[in-house]
């Protein structure tokens, strides 16, 4: 019984939600079209959505002569997405499990030791000092992986609290009294159970570490080699330059920078920066509401 | 995430003897370690070295071999204008936040859930979607609209109303409202999900009986759908003012491009404390202000999980 009003709100609504929608998408059309623009069109006449000139100059640009400068910061964002996930889940997952057993000797004041982090941080200046002045990590790869991005408390305590609720005690106790080790009981009871949950985590962390750009930032002063995309990307708004720095292309930086189509070419990267993610999105998307809804209030 | 419930059992835990519960549980305990030990590095080893702003900081000394000056770095920096600007920065934008994101997401996630048909799925994916994109590629994507010489609105929407160009990157003053924007174009799809979520196990019986005495779509939402949504709006809310004082680092240092002349509005305790670090060099001043984000930060949590440990426990973080 559909009335009048029914029918109105329905007409306002969509209508909305595809203004609402587009609005979200608008500015990463925007980034594509100019970036298959013709880079003296886009000075002229401007960031376009109809550009007067069509032109794939710029990724033939940034893959022809400066290939290898692009294609090694790609090279590191995966390998670092890649190495990160794997090792925040090898140190969330055993954790949080160790946190879910009711029966585990002082596990209050642990829950409280992982607690706590998220209550209170030293800040950024000594937690500067430390990982450069203790472990070193300052022009690392560890620079890239380690700070604050391999694991956080958040999610052990979300993991946690799967564990708690999607594993019964009494499965894990009738798996050791049939005579599994703790370790084989975690491995090949818990873990199966609990993967919804695991791949939820490993989808953040995953989106986490390639879009991160503030450990490059901070910790990667000299060595512009160990960039990933992100960082490469930062720096290219500043300096275009950058690209041109390792191609014999450009023996005089001036001539050199003149031929760069620089506008267009900052979009190409950044549009190669995103594709991953717009790749990998339509197949995660729902996993990805379904974490958001479980971390729900507490994010 | 309960702490006080696990108390509770840890005595019954006893009964096989303490020495036969560690035989048992060292393994457990030995797979936990990475996950501890990276904590320790991380979180509580630099915690000590807060005391920096209490010491003139000499790289060669190290943070302990450093000269104590008491209260001396914060005297500095309370002195100077900064550390008005940049609180004053934190807490309005995220107030700012608070409002405008609560507002939204609440009116999209009551419009989502009312729509019937197909491509409701879809809007919540696309809504969606800026919250995956880096704050770099933010950066770039607000470069191709506000770029004085060849951006979308200085080009292509001022000349329509006959307005001149403007100088986006050099005028502070319309810096609050393109962050303002910025943010709740990436965040708005995500609060909408835990709005929309909350919504959804809302009893459908309040509503039919709502329709059988003819009360409008605006009524439902004043007197039944804006009730039941208060604990969620108010949980939000409070784990919000927890984190009052702190900030986005890249939405007012990537975005705005790091531009002198927009300081007065962009500039808030995170990119002020990076600034002194990493480009002035002023690593007292900076520790100060970071230790003073810090201590207020904490206060702040933890009032606002009592005050939400007070509304409703379960929801409280401890």
């Amino acid at each position: 019984m559909k009335t009048r009003e029914d029918k109105v709100f329905q007409a306002l609504g969509h209508t909305l939600m595809t203004v609402l929608s587009l609005s979200a998408v608008i500015p990463v059309i925007l980034m594509i079209i100019s970036s298959l623009t013709d880079n003296e069109a886009l000075l002229q006449n401007g960031y376009s959505f109809f550009p007067s000139q069509w032109s794939l100059y710029a990724y033939q640009w940034v893959f022809d002569s400066n290939g290898t400068v692009v294609m090694r910061a790609y090279g590191i964002s995966v390998l670092l997405t890649a190495v990160g996930t794997a090792l925040s889940l090898l140190m969330t997952t055993p954790l949080a499990y160790g946190l879910s057993k009711p029966k585990l000797p002082w596990r209050g004041a642990l829950t409280f030791y992982v607690f706590f982090t998220m209550l209170f941080n030293g800040g950024l200046v000594p937690t500067y000092i430390n990982y450069t002045s203790v472990f070193g990590v300052k022009d690392t790869f560890y620079g890239l992986l380690v700070p604050s991005l391999l694991m956080n408390a958040f999610n052990v305590l979300l993991m946690k609290s799967y564990f708690v609720a999607g594993v019964p005690n009494e499965i894990l106790e009738a798996a050791n009294i049939d005579g599994a080790s703790e370790m084989r009981t975690m491995v090949s009871v818990a873990i199966p159970m609990a993967k919804p949950m695991i791949a939820t985590i490993a989808m953040f962390v995953g989106i986490a570490y390639w879009n991160d750009w503030n450990n490059g930032f901070i910790y990667l002063l000299k060595r512009t080699d160990l960039f990933s995309i992100q960082n490469l990307l930062n720096r290219l708004m500043q300096n275009i330059q950058m690209l041109a720095t390792n191609s014999q292309q450009v023996s005089n930086a001036g001539e050199g920078l003149a031929k760069i189509p620089q506008a267009t070419v900052r979009m190409a990267m950044a549009t190669l920066g995103i594709l991953p993610i717009m790749v990998v999105y339509p197949m995660i998307q729902k996993n990805f509401v379904k974490g958001i809804t479980l971390g729900g209030v507490k994010g | 995430m309960n702490i006080k419930e696990s108390n509770t059992r840890l005595p019954t835990a006893n009964i096989g003897g303490k020495a036969r519960q560690y035989r048992r549980f060292w393994p457990v305990y030995l797979m936990m370690l990475p996950g501890l030990i990276y904590l320790f590095i991380n979180n509580y080893m630099p915690l000590p070295g807060a005391i920096v702003a209490f010491k003139q900081y000499n790289a060669r000394l190290g943070i302990y071999g450093s000269k104590w000056v008491g209260f001396k770095n914060f005297e500095y920096l309370f002195r100077t204008s900064d550390a008005w600007v940049i609180t004053r920065n934190t807490i309005l934008y995220n107030v700012a936040f608070i409002i405008v994101n609560t507002i939204l997401a609440i009116l999209v996630a009551v419009v989502l859930s009312e729509l019937t048909g197909k491509r409701k799925k879809a809007y919540q994916s696309v809504i969606l979607l800026p919250n995956l994109i880096s704050t770099v590629i933010i950066s770039y994507l607000v470069f191709a609209f506000f770029s004085v010489g060849s951006g979308f609105i200085n080009k292509s929407i001022l000349p329509l109303f006959g307005v001149a160009p403007v100088s986006w990157y050099s005028e502070a003053k319309h810096w609050p409202y393109i962050i303002i924007f910025v943010n709740a174009w990436r965040s708005v799809g995500y609060l909408c999900i835990i709005y929309l979520a909350t919504l959804m196990g809302f009893d459908r019986a309040y509503y039919e009986s709502a329709l059988i005495d003819g009360a409008s779509r605006l009524k439902q939402f004043w007197y039944i759908t804006l009730p039941l949504l208060k604990p969620t709006i108010v949980m939000l809310t409070l784990m919000a003012i927890g984190r009052i004082f702190y900030s986005d680092f890249g939405l007012f240092y990537q975005v705005p491009m790091n531009q002198g002349a927009l300081y007065a509005t962009t500039n808030t305790i995170d990119t002020y404390v990076y600034r002194g670090l990493l480009q002035l060099g002023d690593i007292s001043m900076s520790s100060a202000a970071g230790l003073y984000q810090s201590a207020i930060g904490f206060v702040l949590v933890l009032g606002a999980n009592m005050l939400v440990r007070v509304i409703d426990r379960d929801s409280a973080l401890i």
